[in-house]
């Protein structure tokens, strides 16, 4: 049997992601994630806070808030159903952040929490800075003329 | 005095004898449908330690001591133990077993070391040069996530093709008794790659293995999947267990009617859903054999039994050097009563027996 056959025979004894009920739940945990979001910044500006002030306040509460329930081991078991809904907004990056914190912390606060805090955010950050490093790069050339 | 039949299977001569087995397992598996057969069933996961690495250790520590402790043997008794485990440099085994004092021979056979350690201690105990030998592997669930995938907490959601590490292990101890289950023979696999590149799909990197191993034994021995009353695989899943059939089926042996596999025994996936394709580690095949199916081998409820342990052989530098998976699968082959003398049919291959048999 060649590689390709078998890959064939494969995918159809393979059970397939059931999406018509995980990309559901993925909106729905999203948009609650969202809508905290945004009750937050109506608060603070409730409160009095400035507009500016009030959106990196939402960032702030909402990191915090998603590294408190993965430090109290909620957080996977909230995206065992949410999916990428808990995975894509910042909640999802606090989480990608704490969790090899928690984990390799038997390993040493330098080269175990410290080292690998960053496995699986450390590419986001990296690319993300280059991807901007870019997107300044073009704008910069627009402004030219 | 092993003797080859075929170009894969070793005959045991004198039948050697699993005097004792242990297996321990942990909170998801007390809530599958095999809790009652365990040994130990721990529902902390730290098993009392620190770290899980220490608590695989001491899920290896466990389960040979439960083993020597039902055989009335001493841990100076045995003569070699062969052990493995999944971690990097098999640490569960050389920690856990560090206080023994047993010469020890450490294995990596992915999850399929629970046959190949088996299989060692058998040829051991059967050439005469050791009179117990002992068998241990272990998994467990939180070690094996955070090498091979991501830390606990990460909230990344599994594939329907994953299947769930058991926290267990089992542990055999081989000698010259006269008690059931005996060991007849062994085939060792070869490593087999049909260029599966999925990690979260193991099942159907094994199944390859599985089926050439078994379908070897059925030519190597002239016998056929009807003559036996279980052919168990390690933890294939419910994947790998599909493309088993089919490929069994392809080389002529439907095995389909008495075939289970260990993970999809040790857990429900109905009531277990985030198990998803089933168990998988050694400490699957290891616990299900030892707490499961040895004991109904000893009662006679099973008569012959073909176990077969499978392995996916990746780590995690070959995945993301863009490798696929190749697998492996070692067959040992259990019965209630001892081989008959002469019990010895010709292989319908073309045969390489070595040696011949000689005299006890």
């Amino acid at each position: 049997m060649t590689p390709k056959e078998y890959e064939s025979l494969n995918k159809q004894v393979s059970p397939n992601t059931k999406s018509w009920r995980t990309v559901p739940l993925a909106w729905l945990f999203g948009g609650i994630i969202c809508c905290i979001g945004q009750g937050l910044g109506d608060l603070y500006r409730y409160l009095g806070l400035e507009e500016e002030t009030s959106c990196a306040c939402i960032s702030v509460s909402l990191i915090f808030l998603a590294a408190l329930l993965t430090g109290l081991g909620k957080y996977d078991n909230l995206a065992k159903y949410g999916g990428a809904g808990c995975l894509v907004p910042i909640t999802g990056f606090s989480n990608a952040v704490a969790s090899p914190a928690l984990e390799f912390k038997s390993e040493g606060f330098i080269l175990g929490l410290g080292a690998k805090m960053f496995v699986i955010a450390g590419p986001v950050i990296v690319y993300g800075t280059l991807a901007s490093v870019v997107y300044g790069f073009i704008i910069w050339i627009f402004h030219l003329y | 005095m092993p003797y080859r039949i075929g170009k894969y299977t070793l005959k045991m001569e004198h039948s050697p004898s699993i005097e004792s087995y242990a297996s321990v397992g942990s909170k998801k598996e007390s809530e599958g449908p095999l809790a009652a057969y365990f040994d130990l069933l721990e529902p902390d996961g730290y098993f009392g330690e620190k770290t899980w690495e220490k608590a695989e250790s001491r899920i290896q520590r466990e389960a040979i001591n439960r083993a020597l402790a039902k055989g009335n043997l001493d841990p100076s008794d045995i003569d070699y133990v062969f052990a493995g485990d999944l971690l990097n440099q098999c640490i569960s085994s050389s920690f856990g077993l560090r206080e023994l004092g047993i010469p020890l021979f450490g294995l990596y056979g992915a999850c399929s070391t629970m046959a190949e350690s088996l299989s060692l201690a058998g040829i051991l105990v059967d050439s005469g040069a050791a009179v117990h030998c002992a068998a241990v592997t272990s998994s467990h669930f939180c070690t094996a996530e955070r090498q091979f995938r991501f830390p606990l907490e990460y909230a990344g959601q599994r594939t329907p093709t994953s299947q769930w590490t058991v926290t267990g292990g089992g542990a055999v101890i081989v000698g010259h008794g006269q008690k059931a289950p005996y060991i007849h023979a062994i085939t060792t696999g070869t490593v087999e790659d049909y260029g599966i590149k999925d990690a979260n799909n193991m099942g159907a990197a094994m199944a390859p293995a599985a089926a050439s191993t078994i379908c070897r034994y059925f030519q190597d021995t002239g016998t056929t999947p009807e003559e036996y009353d279980l052919i168990l695989t390690g933890d294939l899943g419910y994947v790998g267990t599909g493309l088993l059939y089919e490929l069994t089926e392809r080389q002529g042996y439907a095995i389909h009617k008495n075939h289970r596999d260990c993970g999809l025994l040790i857990f429900d996936r109905e009531k277990q859903p985030d198990i998803y394709a089933g168990g998988s580690g050694c400490g699957c095949a290891a616990s299900v054999l030892c707490g499961y199916i040895l004991p109904q081998i000893q009662r006679g409820e099973l008569q012959k039994v073909l176990f077969i342990a499978t392995g996916a052989l990746l780590s995690t530098t070959s995945c993301q050097q863009g490798e696929t998976i190749p697998g492996i699968a070692h067959l040992v082959s259990l019965a209630h009563t001892p081989l008959e003398p002469g019990d010895d049919r010709q292989c319908q291959c073309s045969c390489h027996r070595v040696g011949g048999r000689k005299g006890g």
